[in-house]
């Protein structure tokens, strides 16, 4: 039998001190699921200094020869962004609110099915959650869109079903695929011994998954829920190309009404970047704080 | 329960020709054995001789292919068999503690018979307290079990598996996983219970604890049971050839 060459032992090693090579929790292959709030956090403040140097001071050489100056553009945005903010971010906060609140409650109950020992009710879920989570959300969000009347009557009572409802829906789906897998991931993270234990102590399966189970996972689970709302907050842009009245849609609104000049491009849709910025930020900075909290005790 | 004719002077589990694998690999091939009430029985063996398996299918945490286990008279392996009934007469302690972490001492004690059992709190409480001073834990009944030892923890997990009154202990290795300093401790407090008559029924590889506290020892090797007998004439008069050479191995 032929013995395997150790540097080091064997042969020379390129050092002849003894290397400890940093141990990598992640396995290779594994999916991060703070990706985003990783990245998002990973930029380096001055990227975003120098780009506001850039935004304000490089394009005044750039257009100094028109009649309509940079600066001219800077104060259309002054005077349009109360506008932006308040009818149009704003909406798009709100929509991810309802997006997120009907995914988390729609994505929680799907989590639960994938969990289910029954497999009438695990492999549908499976299924669902797989669509929907490998499908380009631009897709659902048109195909929701057409798919919805503009109006329904329930028991003689006529709905309108407005455009945001749409986009809300369309929205909420690839969240609750994504939150179902964070539930399911995080139930299946509890050690089985937990669920043996519960079992000889005669508590009923329910009672285990609600009892004992749910409560340890809650908190494994709301720093990847976090980074989810910061993904589903930048995607809500999409809404505008159905005609939702949101950021987006406003800030082309304004520049048209401001004549549909190219100066106006970089500055308002460049605040539209930083108001996203500002805003999940914060969201992506304590994602990261919570999971580094709760990674050190159980 | 209805039917039920077992009475103190049977065994009080009782495990006929049980067979279990898991796939292609059978763990037990005919395993018989007989406890009566207030016996304290050690199985020991080496490795993968199935002796795990054996104590978690008198709980129904395995199931069996042929055979039959009977705890009081139950049978356990029956489809029909209500599993509260069950659980409620067989304690079980693990390798692994598996205490609830996000519970203190007290409240894992206590939330089996209050959600379970559904009995009243405060008495519950009550009892509780004191099984947490009979395993001399006093002073941590609110410590979560990531603040405690393991031999700390093990004493919890003994409580709580006691707290719902049964009949029959099962303890599965439980200071495999325990630094030598905490050992001591867990042991003394399975001698205590012994002591009081609770039926036991240990897998241990504490040979000088087996041979303490045992009434009977069984010898499990590849999925039968080898040997068995009396401690002092199992350790000192083995007639099997393999249960000689596992003890001289061990001792």
């Amino acid at each position: 039998m032929s013995m395997r060459s150790i540097p080091g032992i064997h042969s020379h090693g390129k050092t002849d001190l003894p290397v400890l090579k940093p141990f990598n929790a992640r396995a290779a292959g594994e999916a991060d699921d703070l990706l985003f709030s990783r990245w998002l956090v990973s930029i380096p403040g001055y990227v975003w200094f120098m780009a506001i140097i850039g935004l304000v001071v490089g394009p005044q050489f750039a257009w100094a020869a028109t009649s309509y100056t940079y600066s001219d553009a800077l104060e259309a945005l002054v005077k349009w962004m109360p506008f932006i903010v308040k009818s149009g971010f704003l909406f798009n906060v709100l929509i991810s609110f309802f997006a997120m609140l009907i995914g988390t409650f729609l994505g929680v109950i799907l989590g639960l099915m994938q969990i289910s020992p029954n497999r009438f009710i695990k492999v549908p879920a499976q299924i669902i959650t797989q669509t929907f989570r490998n499908s380009p959300w631009l897709v659902l969000l048109f195909i929701v869109l057409l798919a919805l009347p503009f109006e329904m009557t329930i028991a003689g009572v006529t709905i309108r079903i407005p455009d945001w409802m749409k986009a809300v829906f369309g929205l909420c789906l690839p969240i609750m695929a994504n939150i179902a897998e964070i539930v399911r991931g995080a139930v299946q993270s509890v050690p089985s011994g937990q669920w043996e234990a519960s079992e000889s102590l005669a508590f009923t399966r329910q009672q285990t998954l609600w009892q004992i189970i749910l409560p340890q996972c809650f908190r494994r689970m709301i720093p990847p829920w976090m980074n989810w709302y910061a993904i589903l907050t930048m995607a809500t842009p999409l809404c505008s190309l159905l005609g939702v009245e949101e950021i987006i849609t406003l800030s082309r609104q304004a520049i048209e009404a401001e004549n549909n000049r190219p100066e106006l491009l970089v500055p308002f849709y460049g605040f539209a970047l930083l108001i996203f910025f500002a805003y999940c930020y914060p969201i992506a900075r304590a994602t990261l704080a919570l999971e580094r909290r709760f990674a050190v005790k159980l | 329960m209805e039917n039920n004719t077992w009475s103190d002077d049977q065994p009080i589990v009782s495990i006929q020709n049980v067979h279990k694998s898991f796939g292609a690999l059978e763990v037990l091939k005919g395993v018989s054995l007989d406890v009566m009430k207030g016996e304290v029985i050690c199985i020991i063996g080496p490795s993968g001789s199935g002796k795990s398996t054996l104590i978690r299918c008198i709980n129904a945490l395995n199931d069996i292919q042929a055979g039959s286990i009977k705890v009081e008279g139950l049978e356990v392996h029956d489809s029909k068999l209500d599993q509260l009934e069950l659980r409620k007469r067989v304690g079980m302690v693990f390798q692994q503690y598996n205490l609830f972490p996000h519970k203190t001492a007290l409240e894992n004690v206590m939330m089996a018979p209050i959600k379970v059992l559904k009995q009243p709190k405060d008495e519950v409480e009550k009892r509780a307290r004191a099984l947490i001073e009979k395993v001399r834990l006093q002073g941590k009944e609110d410590a979560y079990p990531g603040e405690l030892s393991g031999g700390q923890q093990q004493r919890v997990a003994i409580a709580r598996s006691l707290a719902m009154n049964p009949d029959v202990m099962l303890f599965d290795e439980v200071t495999a996983a325990l630094d030598p300093e905490t050992v001591k401790e867990v042991l003394v407090t399975i001698k205590d219970l012994a002591e009081e008559g609770m039926t036991c029924i240990l897998v241990t590889h504490e040979m000088g604890f087996a041979r303490e506290i045992a009434d009977h020892i069984y010898f499990t090797d590849r999925g039968v049971i080898v040997e068995h007998g009396p401690p002092d004439t199992f350790f000192d008069n083995a007639s099997d050839p393999r249960t000689r050479e596992f003890l001289s191995q061990i001792l």
